[in-house]
């Protein structure tokens, strides 16, 4: 009994002494800080706006589209690698998606042939990255044209229309709304991103898995040492960032209920702004769930926020940029104090 | 297995790289609870016959008997699982991870599924470092990240790991190297406490003084061969550092 006694005072010991909990999580701390600071800034700017649901049901609708990819971006960037593919993989997904709905009206089929498409081209990225040992920027630069290019040949620049996919009864599972009373209406596509978030952020910091991303992320040869298979967890980030990319296509396909053959472009920025606005290091070995997850919501509030405080959309840009450049030159200067 | 028997036996071991030799027939013995120092200029091929060892190198020929098995290493892992232990000149920690998590990079305990047992690894973490690494200063919990830790404090964690895991075969390399005085006296420290607990231990260090305290027997090196060894008792400090010198000037020794 004295034992535990004695090692719990050493417990509270090392509390006070350690990093403290404000210090450990400083990086979601200054992203949340971050986010109060803008809503605070939009309240002011348009109250009526900003105190009704309707906007919110429009971030919830829209934030998925790329929001889950940008959660299973964290991984790959963790890894102190990148991806710029992901955006045409979600075109290519998406095509199959479409092409394959249209031909057989079975969503199953369409939808895992999808997500099929999303492990090829992960596996392919990381094969390239960790067997061939092409930098990650460079594999993916090569693979975005490549998708995307296959994307143009395939579709000849023709969309794909999908209207009939509202009475398929799997189409109310992905974008169904979720009446809760009132003008409360959840889309069901922001609760798979909720989900989206619970489970990569579970995996990120509670998992094995997780945990070698960390340290292949932090040192590649330590993590080599200590037994570690590097490449297989390499692969296996590009792969889930892959398959999070043709999942989110089906979202957006069935809330469109059009296939273009740009379908995807446009995402990258965003998605990867996202995780870094979030605090991960681009450097590798440091990471945050619940920063990507903030830096989605961020990212996705500014256009029409900054429409709604009355300035043109021709500003997003300037924000977007003016916030990413002061966000993570604080993460820097947080990283060189620590 | 019998005390007698040799826990590790090396016969005829070679590896080249491409069509460069650098192990040219490595025959080698280490016997239950001791503790041998390689020795050898840079380039005799010690990190190279370490790396055999610990699984990281195929060799290209020869035998290795561990505990009266013969055994091919595929990988770190399998070493480990057999019950061999690095530590790596390099440390081999990652700086922006936690303490809990370093000990236990690569062989996490976990409850299902893979999921972490995180309590038991800072639990097992805080114990290990108030009792193997002698990590008792406050300011230094398992919530700590590695990159604030002194050399020594780096050194002990690197050690703590090996002996946490209840290897019985620990190599050291070069575990001495950037340290102050007072902490390579505790890392010597640590690798006598090695034999006192009944295991083996493979030690590389450039100091001969630290070889010659704490090693019972002396490999000696040279491009790629055995090419001398002795027992503590049968050397002085001086004899070896003359061994040494010589070895250096005329490319082999008198024995």
């Amino acid at each position: 009994m004295t034992s535990v006694a004695s090692s719990a005072k050493d417990q509270a010991a090392e509390t006070q002494h350690g990093p403290s909990f404000l210090w450990r999580n400083r990086f979601q701390i200054a992203i949340i800080g971050m986010l109060v600071v803008l809503y605070a800034i939009f309240l002011i700017g348009d109250w009526r706006t900003y105190t009704s649901f309707d906007i919110y049901r429009s971030f919830m609708i829209s934030i998925p589209f790329f929001g889950i990819m940008a959660l299973a971006a964290t991984y790959v960037v963790t890894l102190g690698e990148i991806d710029l593919s992901f955006p045409s993989i979600y075109g290519l997904a998406g095509w199959v998606f479409s092409s394959v709905y249209v031909a057989t009206a079975s969503f199953p089929l369409a939808f895992l042939l999808c997500l099929m498409v999303g492990v090829v081209g992960g596996l392919i990225n990381g094969l390239l990255v960790t067997k061939i040992g092409i930098p990650s920027i460079v594999a993916t630069i090569g693979t975005m044209f490549l998708w995307r290019g296959l994307v143009n040949v395939l579709t000849q620049g023709q969309g794909i229309p999908i209207a009939q996919i509202t009475n398929d009864p799997w189409h109310a599972l992905f974008v169904g709304q979720i009446p809760l009373g009132g003008p409360v209406v959840i889309p069901a596509q922001f609760l798979w991103f909720l989900a989206a978030a619970i489970f990569f952020g579970v995996f990120f910091k509670r998992h094995r898995f997780g945990g070698h991303v960390l340290f292949v992320g932090d040192d590649e040869q330590s993590a080599r040492m200590m037994g570690i298979h590097v490449d297989r967890v390499k692969i296996a980030c590009f792969v889930i960032l892959g398959v999070s990319a043709a999942f989110s296509s089906v979202f957006l396909l069935n809330q469109m209920l059009f296939f273009w053959a740009t379908t995807g472009d446009g995402y990258l920025l965003t998605t990867l702004a996202a995780v870094f606005i979030g605090g991960t290091s681009v450097f590798g070995g440091k990471g945050t769930m619940i920063g990507t997850f903030v830096g989605v919501l961020i990212i996705a509030s500014l256009e029409p926020g900054i429409i709604a405080i009355g300035l043109s959309g021709f500003w997003t840009q300037f924000v977007y940029g003016l916030l990413i450049t002061i966000s993570v030159a604080i993460y820097a200067l947080m990283l060189k104090r620590g | 297995m019998s005390d007698a028997e040799p826990l590790l036996v090396l016969r005829n071991i070679r590896k080249s790289f491409g069509r460069i030799e650098v192990l040219k027939g490595i025959d080698l013995t280490i016997g239950k609870g001791e503790i041998v120092a390689l020795v050898g200029d840079n380039g005799a091929g010690k990190s190279t016959l370490i790396k055999v060892i610990t699984g990281v190198h195929k060799p290209s020929a020869g035998e290795i008997v561990f505990k009266g098995e013969p055994i091919t290493l595929k990988n770190v892992q399998a070493s480990r699982l057999l019950g061999i232990e690095t530590v790596y000149q390099e440390r081999a920690l990652a700086d922006q991870q936690e303490l809990w998590r370093n000990i236990f990079a690569g062989r996490e305990l976990t409850r299902f599924l893979g999921f972490l047992d995180v309590k038991a690894q800072k639990r097992e973490t805080g114990r290990l470092m108030r009792s193997g690494m002698g990590l008792t200063s406050r300011a230094i919990t398992v919530d700590s990240e590695v990159k604030g830790l002194s050399g020594g404090e780096k050194q002990s964690v690197a050690i703590g790991r090996a002996l946490y895991f209840d290897a019985d075969l620990i190599i050291l390399d070069e575990p001495t190297m950037g340290l102050s005085l007072k902490e390579t006296e505790r890392v010597l420290a640590f690798v006598r406490s090695i034999r006192e607990q009944g295991k083996s231990a493979i030690f590389i260090d450039h100091n001969i003084f630290h070889v010659h305290d704490t090693a019972d027997r002396f490999v000696i090196l040279d491009r790629g061969r055995v090419v001398g060894q002795f027992h503590r008792s049968e050397l002085t400090h001086q004899q070896l550092v003359d061994m040494m010198i010589e070895l250096h000037e005329a490319g082999q020794v008198a024995r």
